[in-house]
């Protein structure tokens, strides 16, 4: 049973290690670190990102040819704003409580620097499904790190996994005290620097010479 | 009265600094970071902006987008006052922000060259940072009235200025550090940036 052939499945999975777009491409870490104190906002922000990717990738890339060089940045802009406005509507519409924690940060997916580069880098050269799939797999290339990130800053920052307690915590009778500074913006700083680290001493050849 | 502005202002700049508390325009700000000069030119034009758009975006905002906004149109009487367009800011709001990018760097290129060479490869790269529609965006939630979002966007711009020129000035140091080479260039500037943050977090015990 095969889906994809070899090509496909190799623009879909090229992003998630080889070509990570947030731990080598340095993009779209803006709003990849504001919601990722849980869990469960950090894969609501997951699903808008990789559907606004994968669609604007499609869409761009079936009008590829009908837009005119000049003006291509301000027409991919329009392109992607209107998917985010349509996953905001979406967001507000079934999941309000998320929507609300959230905030600015959905709207934000407008200039998550993610899309805007795949759609330049790919989506202006490839065909539609092509586009589609490189959208979608570098979606979830940035949804890897981010649930890595609210993985680690849930769980040590205030003992739970998904909003059920894990580590039971000392004001609650158990034994484990929270480390309050995951919560707060330092933490998510030095998780991603630490990751990179880790990242970059398992594959030496993504080192940047100083 | 003053003392509300001041507070909209160092609330801005130092307790939610664009940069370390809510990771806006972090692309640019460790992609651009690595020396003091043109941190400073990307700072000021950052902030030069973020004057104008936070302002203009909530004009646009008040008198078109938000329910009932539309009621100063003459002659139309209660027809206009159900129009809630709100669903439309986030796309007038790039747009605007892309427009008047442009317009900053046509006028400058006329009547202020020396500036424009300084700042004119920065100027792009503006249209499409998160701290500036961030900017925007916040204006919006926090329902700012305009000279409120005067202060807000000088603050917030000149919070991110403050805090990229820090970061380029310890990058310039760390060029003579020994570092890990796993952790050279992208990893250091992290973990240097939630040191940044660490203190900046000290500006959070400032009661307003």
């Amino acid at each position: 049973m095969k889906i994809f052939g070899k090509k496909e499945r190799e623009v879909l999975l090229d992003p998630l290690f080889n070509n990570n777009p947030i731990a080598l491409q340095v993009l779209g870490i803006c709003s990849a670190l504001a919601v990722t104190t849980k869990l469960q906002t950090a894969l609501v922000m997951c699903l808008a990102v990789t559907a606004v990717t994968g669609g604007s990738s499609m869409v761009i890339s079936l009008l590829r040819n009908s837009i005119p060089p000049s003006i291509r940045i301000i027409v991919q802009l329009s392109v992607i704003a209107s998917f985010v406005i349509l996953t905001d509507q979406i967001l507000k519409a079934y999941v309000p409580d998320v929507s609300k924690q959230l905030s600015v940060f959905v709207g934000l997916i407008i200039t998550n620097c993610i899309v805007m580069g795949r759609a330049e880098a790919y989506a202006m050269q490839n065909g539609p499904v092509m586009s589609l799939l490189d959208g979608i797999g570098n979606g979830i290339g940035y949804s890897l790190v981010l649930m890595g990130v609210a993985f680690v800053r849930e769980l040590f920052g205030s003992g739970a996994l998904y909003g059920y307690k894990v580590l039971p915590l000392v004001t609650e009778g158990g034994w484990y005290n929270p480390n309050g500074l995951m919560l707060l913006s330092p933490g998510a700083f030095f998780l991603i620097g630490l990751a990179i680290w880790g990242l970059r001493t398992w594959k030496p050849e993504q080192v940047e010479e100083n | 009265m003053l003392s509300h502005y001041l507070s909209i202002f160092t609330q801005a700049t130092f307790i939610e600094n664009m940069a370390l508390a809510f990771f806006l325009g972090m692309c640019t700000f460790l992609g651009c970071s690595k020396k003091v000069d043109s941190a400073i030119g990307l700072g000021i034009a950052v902030t030069f902006v973020q004057v104008v758009t936070v302002p203009m975006n909530n004009l646009i905002f008040t008198k078109l987008l938000a329910p009932g906004a539309l009621t100063w149109v003459p002659g139309t009487g209660d027809l206009f006052a159900k129009i809630d367009l709100t669903f439309l800011s986030f796309l007038t709001f790039i747009g605007t922000i892309a427009a008047i990018v442009q317009i900053v760097e046509m006028t400058l290129d006329k009547y202020v060259p020396s500036l424009y060479a300084t700042l004119g490869i920065f100027l792009p790269l503006i249209a499409v940072n998160c701290a500036i529609l961030g900017g925007s965006l916040f204006m919006q939630e926090r329902e700012y009235n305009f000279p409120e979002s005067v202060v807000y966007g000088f603050g917030s711009g000149f919070g991110w200025a403050l805090a990229i020129t820090a970061m380029a000035a310890i990058r310039e140091r760390m060029r003579y550090s020994n570092v890990p080479a796993g952790l050279r260039g992208l990893g250091i500037t992290f973990l240097l940036a939630g040191l940044m943050a660490v203190g900046f977090m000290a500006f959070s015990g400032i009661q307003l």
